[in-house]
Order: structure tokens, then C-alpha cells, then sequence
């Protein structure tokens, strides 16, 4: 016996003597394999679509932070504590202190006030040049809870927020607007609603869609010139905050709001006062939606492989019963029933194996071509971007796929040993 | 030399019956009877009285039911599939009535099989089935399948197979059943020239013809020999 013949499942004449089997009747190997081709097909495209959702929709969070939240002050709607109910409150500096403290869930406190915006009357001049845009007051800490990407000069610093600096960070597009092309902005002054800032740097949004033509039409001045130079003072028009990882969303939402319901005297149980939007809550409705997604792909792909298996266990079977005289000849040239077994299973498994593969590879073409066409017709697909499948995902397919190759192999296979020699070569 | 060494084949009392139904039928009642290595033994008897049943069991291709089988000094009692595999690859060889190749493969693929199930690697193999061809004057016809040849040519390719694993004994069931007198009379010869190798050889047959070259004949008669 050769050395390892009995280890290597596959070796070189075994391949050989599959393929001139499988040869003899190309048509019906094709039609047995064409259902696992087809349910691997199947899972690639759908899952691959499923991922091309998700891209799209993450590109247009923009890698906006997962763990951030935001939070503003409204009317009570409860009476508490000898206030009637419908009092307005405001948050202010202090309140920022309180909760730098006292929220342990709570990584980052950005208070922010905002001016102007959009479609608003033009707050902003430069020169003869002027527009409407969005001027925030912010904390540097900002960038961390929403990101830019700074192009030229820099973000917000402490040192900004200590001496009250009178600079802004302004967006892409408000350069576009106030700035001739060959204009340097760094160092540039402009007027927002008469109040002179200097220029220190420009940004651009990361999201696509919509909301980055938003973005790139806002401008950043430290949070504490904006209180001063627009008479804002102590007041916080809302809170962004960055939460502990750690920490579900839920839970330190909860904290922050019944912290700031205590100190602000408002009734526990009063959902109004306060209004709050999480992104984690949002990437979590999101995410459960594109999980159920790719389960659906996964269960009906997985249906149609085991489809699939089942139909080529089928032919395995019948191919079987065909070959009865064929298999007793080879077991009078001594096959042993081990070999006979061997070659059936290797035969279901390389068969699963083969059109499984080619079915992968025709969904990854396909894919591929979608993306091709995607780049084609400008690069930004909307909510649809870069439909793809990890290799991980590829891999969990196939292996499914050989353990139902396997199983598949395992009746035909003792079907075949069942057949004793005489009875095979009597057969006519 | 012991004499069992020199009988490749013992059978002592061998008892074969096959159930259908609720019918028992009893073929071989009790058979006994030695070949010796190197011998040609022809066996004849009536359709139905058992000689391929017999033949089959020769070939550890079918159990029996009682008595002893001895082939080459080794118990062939109770044998599992797997050990009756090894000893066909190693001690037997098998010619049929109706060839019995294996359609797909060519002349070439059909004699190098037994030497696939021993392991041996392709291109040894297809060394060694060529120069079987050769043997039996099928050289030129190594490349083409089964249904591209006669009969004759056929059976000789069977003869080849059944050589090239180097059997002690070849086992041949009405070799010449579906071949016309003249190609029969040349697989006869050929058969022939193997036995004078030092093959035993063991040929069922109807023909009192083909029973006349070997060198006795065994005659079946009611599952028993018959001795007259
Ligand atoms: N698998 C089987 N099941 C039931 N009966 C069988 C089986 N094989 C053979 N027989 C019966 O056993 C008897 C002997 O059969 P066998 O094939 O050995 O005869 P034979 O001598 O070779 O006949 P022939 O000259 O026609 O080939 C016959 O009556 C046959 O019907
Ligand atoms: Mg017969």
C-alpha cells in the first residue's frame, strides 16, 4: 500500500477517477450540482446586498460616533416641587460642571449653542461676500462626538475656550461661498452678525448625502466667545454627549436625565421635560433591521443548499443503483467496501465542493459587477454602497456546505457497500 | 513439500442454499473436492445445478453456508468483505461470460484497475497493463472503450485484466458463452498459454469442446459431484 494513501482524502488518481465518473454523464452532474451552485449563489448575492444597504446607510451616518447623544431642555409637563406644570428651564454652565462631575457614564459633556442655520437670512459677510450658515458654539471635545476632517489649518482648542478667542472653523462649503479660489483662508477674518472672527481653520463633513452638504455649511467658534459675543452667557442651547462604551445607551441616558431632573426640580416621572436622541439607539434599530436581514438570507440560502444536498443525494442514489454492476466489478478487482464508500463520499463531496464554489464565484462576479457599475455611474450609490461579503462569511458558507456534502454522501455511499459482489455482477 | 501446499483449492463438504420467499433452495449439497496448483480444471453440469454458484464462492464473491474452504493454505471461513477483498486482489482473478468491463474506461483503464485498488500509482500501472495488452495482442487497442471492440477482443481484454495483478488462480465463468467458435477456440489458447505459466485455472463451461483442453472436468450433477 502506499505511504498516506489512506490520510489524503484526494489525492491525484482519486480526482482523476471522480471526474471521468462524473464525465460519463456531464448533463446530469451539471443539473445535480446547479442546486448547491445555485444556494450558495443565492446566500453571496443576498448577503452581499444586505452589506451594500449597510454601507450605504453608515456612509451616510458619516462615522458619526456610535456612542453619542444628544440632549436639550424643554417644558415640564408635570407640576413638582411647588412649580406648576408647563414651566420652562434652561440648561447652563453650571449644569455642565454637575455633570462633568456627578454622570459616571458619561466620557464627554460638549454644551453647544447654535445661530443662524439654514435657510436663515444671511448671518455671515465677508467683504462684499456673505451667506446663511450654521455657527456653532462648541467645546473641542465636539470633534470627538461628531468628526470632521480638518483640511487646512486646525480644529477648536482649550486654549480657544480660556481667552475667548474670537477664530472660527468654517466648513468647506462656506469657503466656497465667501472665498475667491485663490484666496488663502488661514488667518482670514469674517463677520458673523457684525462680530469679527479670524479664520483658523477649514473642515469637511465625512457623511455623504444630505447631510454632509448640511455639515459643510457650518461654522465652529469656541463655546465660550459664542456665549459672550452673542449674548448667550451662561445658557446651553443642548448638550452632546459621549458615553461610556460600556454603558447600553439606555442606561446612561437614564442617569444623565434623572440627574438633571433632580437638580432642575423636575418631577421623575416626567418624560417631557426633556428630549434626547441617541445614536446608539438609532445604530441599534438599524443594525436589528439588517441583522433579520441577513438572517432571511441566510435561512432561505441555507434552504436552498440543503435543497440543493438533498438533490444531490438524490442523484447519488439513483447513480448508485446504476452503477450496481459497475461497483461489483470493482469489488472483484478487490475494492474493498472502505474504497467503495471512499469513492461514493468523495464523489458527493467533491461534487457539493465544485458547483458550491462555482456558485460563490458567480455571486462575488456578480457583485463585483454590481459594484463596477455602482463606481460607473459616480461612485456614490446612495443608500446602496459597496455590496460585499467577507471571506469569513464565504468560508462559513462552504463549510456548511461540505458538512452537507457529507451528509448527503453518507446514504448513497451505504447503499453502495450494501451491494455484495454477486449480486452486482449478475445484474444485466 | 507438505500436500496442502500443493492443493491451492480444498473444499470439504461446502453447503450453499439460497432462500426466496419462503422456498429454500438447496444448490450445493455438501461438495468436495481439491485442485492443484498449475491445474486447468473445467466445470460442467446442467443449467441450474450450481456451477456458477460455486464459481462465485470460489471467488469469495458470495458466502457459503457450511463445510471448509481452503485457498492457498489460508481458511476462506467466515471471511468479512474487506478480507475477501484483499484476497481477491492478491490470490484471484476473474473472467466473465459477458466481460464485464467497466463501459467509461478505456482497454487500458479497465486491465490497470485491480492495480488501482492495490495502490499502485498510475503511470506504473498503466506500464504495467500495457505490457498485459501486449500480451494478449491488444497493444494498438489500449486507448479505446469497450463498445469499439468485438467480442473476442473484449474478453481478451478481461483476460488481461484478470492477469495483471498476478492471481494464482483464474476464475472463468463460460468465458466463451457469447464468443463464435472460431474466437473461442483463440481465448481457449490463450488461456492455455497462461496455464502454462503456472496459473490454475478454473472455467465453467456448456462445451464438451472447451472441457476437452482443460486438463479434467468437474461435473456437477443435483449440487454434488459426479463422481461416474
Ligand atoms: N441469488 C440467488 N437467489 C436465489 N436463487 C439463486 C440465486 N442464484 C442462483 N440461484 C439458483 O441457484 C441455482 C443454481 O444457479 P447457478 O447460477 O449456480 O446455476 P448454473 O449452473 O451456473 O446455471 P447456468 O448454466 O444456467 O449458468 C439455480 O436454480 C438458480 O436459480
Ligand atoms: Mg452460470
Amino acid at each position: 500500500m502506499k505511504k498516506g494513501s489512506k490520510i489524503n482524502l484526494f489525492d491525484l488518481d482519486r480526482v482523476l477517477e471522480i471526474l471521468q465518473v462524473f464525465l460519463t454523464n456531464p448533463f446530469r452532474t451539471f443539473l445535480s450540482g446547479l442546486g448547491v451552485g445555485w444556494g450558495l449563489f443565492m446566500i453571496v448575492v443576498t448577503v452581499g446586498a444586505s452589506n451594500g444597504l449597510e454601507n450605504g446607510v453608515a456612509s451616510e451616518m458619516g462615522g458619526r460616533v456610535k456612542n453619542s447623544m444628544f440632549l436639550w431642555s424643554r417644558m415640564t409637563s408635570m407640576p413638582y416641587k411647588g412649580f406648576k406644570r408647563g414651566r420652562r428651564f434652561e440648561f447652563n454652565n453650571s449644569d455642565t460642571e454637575f455633570l462633568r462631575e456627578n454622570a459616571t457614564s458619561i466620557k464627554l459633556v460638549a454644551p453647544r449653542n447654535q445661530l443662524g442655520g439654514h435657510r436663515g437670512s444671511n448671518n455671515v459677510t465677508r467683504g462684499t461676500k456673505s451667506g446663511a450658515f450654521n455657527v456653532y458654539g462648541d467645546v473641542p471635545g465636539y470633534i470627538e462626538i461628531d468628526p470632521v476632517k480638518i483640511l487646512s489649518g486646525r480644529y477648536l482648542n482649550q486654549g480657544d475656550i480660556d481667552n475667548e478667542r474670537k477664530i472660527a472653523v468654517i466648513g468647506k462649503r462656506v469657503l466656497e461661498l465667501l472665498y475667491d479660489n485663490d484666496i488663502e483662508p488661514i488667518g482670514s477674518s469674517i463677520q458673523i452678525q457684525g462680530v469679527i472672527f479670524s479664520v483658523v481653520g477649514v473642515y469637511s463633513t465625512y457623511k455623504t448625502g444630505e447631510d454632509a452638504e448640511e455639515d459643510n455649511q457650518s461654522i465652529f467658534i469656541p463655546y465660550t466667545t459664542f456665549g459672550k459675543s452673542f449674548h448667550t452667557n451662561n445658557e446651553v442651547g443642548w448638550y452632546s454627549l459621549l458615553m461610556d462604551e460600556n454603558v447600553h445607551a439606555d442606561t446612561s441616558a437614564a442617569e444623565v436625565m434623572s440627574l438633571l431632573k433632580q437638580r432642575k426640580s423636575v418631577h421623575p416621572d416626567d418624560k417631557r421635560a426633556m428630549g434626547s436622541w441617541s445614536m446608539a439607539s438609532e445604530f441599534e434599530e438599524v443594525e436589528s433591521l439588517f441583522a433579520a436581514f441577513r438572517l432571511i438570507s441566510f435561512i432561505f440560502g441555507g434552504l436552498a443548499l440543503l435543497a440543493g444536498a438533498i438533490g444531490i443525494m438524490n442523484i447519488m442514489l439513483i447513480t448508485v443503483r446504476e452503477r450496481t454492476k459497475e461497483l461489483g466489478i470493482r469489488r472483484a478487482m478487490g475494492a474493498t467496501p472502505l474504497t467503495v464508500m471512499r469513492q461514493i463520499m468523495s464523489e458527493t463531496i467533491f461534487l457539493t465542493t465544485l458547483s458550491g464554489l462555482i456558485g460563490v464565484s458567480f455571486g462575488v462576479a456578480s457583485l463585483e459587477g454590481v459594484n463596477h457599475l455602482l463606481e460607473s455611474m459616480g461612485g456614490s450609490g446612495g443608500s446602496f454602497q459597496n455590496p460585499e461579503i467577507s471571506l469569513y462569511t464565504v468560508l462559513i458558507a462552504l463549510g456548511v456546505m461540505l458538512v452537507m456534502g457529507v451528509i448527503a454522501g453518507i446514504l448513497p455511499a451505504v447503499r453502495a457497500i450494501a451491494i455484495r459482489p454477486v449480486e452486482a455482477i449478475r445484474t444485466e | 513439500m507438505d500436500w496442502y501446499l500443493r492443493e491451492v483449492i480444498i473444499l470439504n463438504n461446502i453447503g450453499k442454499s439460497y432462500v426466496t420467499g419462503s422456498q429454500k433452495l438447496q444448490v450445493l449439497k455438501g461438495l468436495t473436492c481439491n485442485i492443484k496448483e498449475g491445474e486447468m480444471v473445467a466445470i460442467m453440469g446442467s443449467s441450474g445445478s450450481g456451477k456458477s454458484t460455486l464459481l462465485n464462492i470460489l471467488g469469495l464473491l458470495d458466502s457459503f453456508d457450511s463445510g471448509e474452504y481452503i485457498l492457498s493454505g489460508e481458511s476462506m471461513a467466515g471471511l468479512n468483505e474487506r478480507a475477501a477483498a484483499k484476497f481477491r486482489s492478491k490470490l484471484l482473478g476473474f473472467v466473465f461470460q459477458s466481460f464485464n468491463l467497466i463501459g467509461f474506461k478505456t482497454a487500458l483503464e479497465n486491465v490497470a484497475l485491480p492495480l488501482y485498488y492495490q495502490s499502485i500509482p498510475r503511470k506504473k500501472r498503466n506500464i504495467i497493463a500495457l505490457d498485459y495488452l501486449k500480451k494478449v495482442g491488444l497493444e494498438d487497442w489500449a486507448s479505446h472503450l469497450p463498445n469499439q471492440m468485438s467480442g473476442g477482443q473484449k474478453q481478451r481484454v478481461a483476460i488481461a485484466r484478470a492477469l495483471v495483478a498476478k492471481p494464482k488462480v483464474i476464475l472463468a465463468d463460460e468465458p466463451t458463452g457469447a464468443l463464435d467458435s472460431v474466437t473461442s477456440s483463440d481465448v481457449m489458447k490463450l488461456l492455455r498459454e497462461i496455464n502454462a505459466d503456472g496459473i490454475t485455472m478454473i472455467i465453467v463451461t456448456h462445451e464438451h469442446d472447451i472441457a476437452a483442453l482443460c486438463d479434467r472436468t468437474i461435473h456437477l450433477v443435483d449440487g454434488l459431484i459426479d463422481l461416474s
